[in-house]
């Protein structure tokens, strides 16, 4: 359901601010980071740190790092590849979703402002739970569905059937996308969200999945599906150039076209 | 692993930057919202027509008031700026218009168009004397 605040125990104050660096090589930014801990019994906070940009990398990722390499080791967030190929730094920088690693610091005009996810239960500072998310992927069956005897060698697809699959097999499952949709921060139970359904699309036009009609069956529902009401904050926070409205309008003329 | 019970839920609405695309999408549903209460007054216009002269002249005391104009104003505004962006869901519905460019270009473009359609619509009815 729509709720526009936040619950009481939700409602973020204001936190502490670190020592700045003494002697900086180059610029200092201030990190403003959403913190909260699940031993605090207390609300989430807005800490302030002071990074001397002349010694750290370019990314956000790269001055989370240093923040808890040398200022704050309780700073907690996930990272992995650092080169937005994994998905795990996705979080909330400047405002919109992205990849800490692939979000220049340059890019953020005065304080770089860090939140999780958005409309996320929250872990751990930047960490949110994202199991209801994989649990909605999986739903999808996200694998390829037969019915024809099995092939002696692979399954076989023209290069122009494999063409359709560009776009969709590049997401990484950062959930960006979906935690960036009204939409689904106000019916994420019931609503899919933009991540999985380009997922369930890129099975829907996949030449050799043999399933088609039953995906649709599953889709065909006014939240599971019908809850993009285009709105494209999905496509504008995909860090990897995706377009999930385009696949979900996509799935909608399927379900047109199956009715003609 | 141990729970703490209940998890905070992360900022959204406060935190997400505001977009022209996002706003209109709220605004599609606020506008065709307000038509479903306008069209009351359609009701209520052709009432007064079909009931006589002293009914009509009640409607049209109202109509012609200043609250009355600026209702109706709004009015004018909402229908023209939810038919536009019915146009522009009917474009998506065909797949087409989904590239970032043109989404941000369609929106701009509904806005003005609703702003200025809604504008010469007032103006000529001002203009041939009509009150509107």
């Amino acid at each position: 359901m729509v709720q526009l605040t936040l619950p009481k125990n939700s409602q973020v104050t204001q936190g502490q601010s670190w020592p700045a660096p003494t002697s900086p090589k180059g610029e200092v930014k201030e990190f403003r980071i959403y913190r909260w801990n699940p031993d605090d019994k207390a609300n989430p906070r807005i800490d302030t740190y002071s990074v001397d940009m002349g010694d750290c990398g370019p990314m956000v990722l790269d001055a989370l790092i240093k923040i808890k390499n040398e200022q704050d080791p309780t700073l907690t967030f996930r990272r992995s590849c650092r080169e937005g190929i994994c998905g795990s730094c996705a979080m909330n920088i400047d405002g919109t979703n992205t990849l800490a690693c692939l979000k220049s610091c340059d890019d953020v005009k005065g304080a770089v402002k860090v939140y999780p996810l958005p409309h996320m239960p929250v872990v751990k500072d930047l960490v949110p739970d994202l199991t209801r998310f994989y649990a909605q992927h999986r739903s999808i069956e996200p694998w390829l569905k037969t019915t024809s005897a099995e092939p002696k060698a692979e399954w076989k697809q023209s290069p122009q059937d494999r063409a359709k699959l560009d776009g969709l097999y590049e997401c990484i499952l950062c959930a960006c996308c979906s935690t960036s949709c009204p939409s689904y921060w106000w019916n994420g139970d019931r609503y899919l969200g933009p991540a999985v359904l380009l997922q369930a699309y890129r099975w829907l036009i996949d030449s050799r999945d043999e399933a088609t009609g039953d995906r649709l069956d599953d889709l065909e529902d006014p939240f599971r599906l019908y809850r993009c009401h285009t709105i494209m904050n999905c496509a504008k926070a995909c860090p990897k150039g995706l377009n999930p409205a385009k696949a979900i309008a996509e799935i909608k003329k399927m379900m047109v076209e199956r009715q003609l | 692993m141990r729970q703490s019970d209940p998890r905070p839920l992360s900022p959204h609405l406060q935190v997400y930057r505001p977009m022209l695309t996002m706003a209109l999408s709220i605004i599609h549903r606020i506008t065709g919202s307000a038509l479903y209460f306008g069209s009351a007054l359609l009701v209520w216009w052709v009432f007064a027509a079909a009931m006589g002269p002293e009914a009509y002249a009640t409607f049209q005391s109202v109509a012609a008031s200043l609250p009355g104009q600026v209702i109706l104003f709004g009015f004018t505004w909402a229908l023209v700026h939810h038919l536009i962006g019915g146009l522009k869901h009917l474009v998506w519905d065909t797949g087409r218009g989904f590239d970032l460019v043109t989404v941000e270009r369609m929106a701009r473009l509904s806005v003005a168009a609703s702003v200025t359609i809604t504008l010469v619509i007032w103006a000529v009815v001002l203009f041939s004397g009509g009150n509107p």
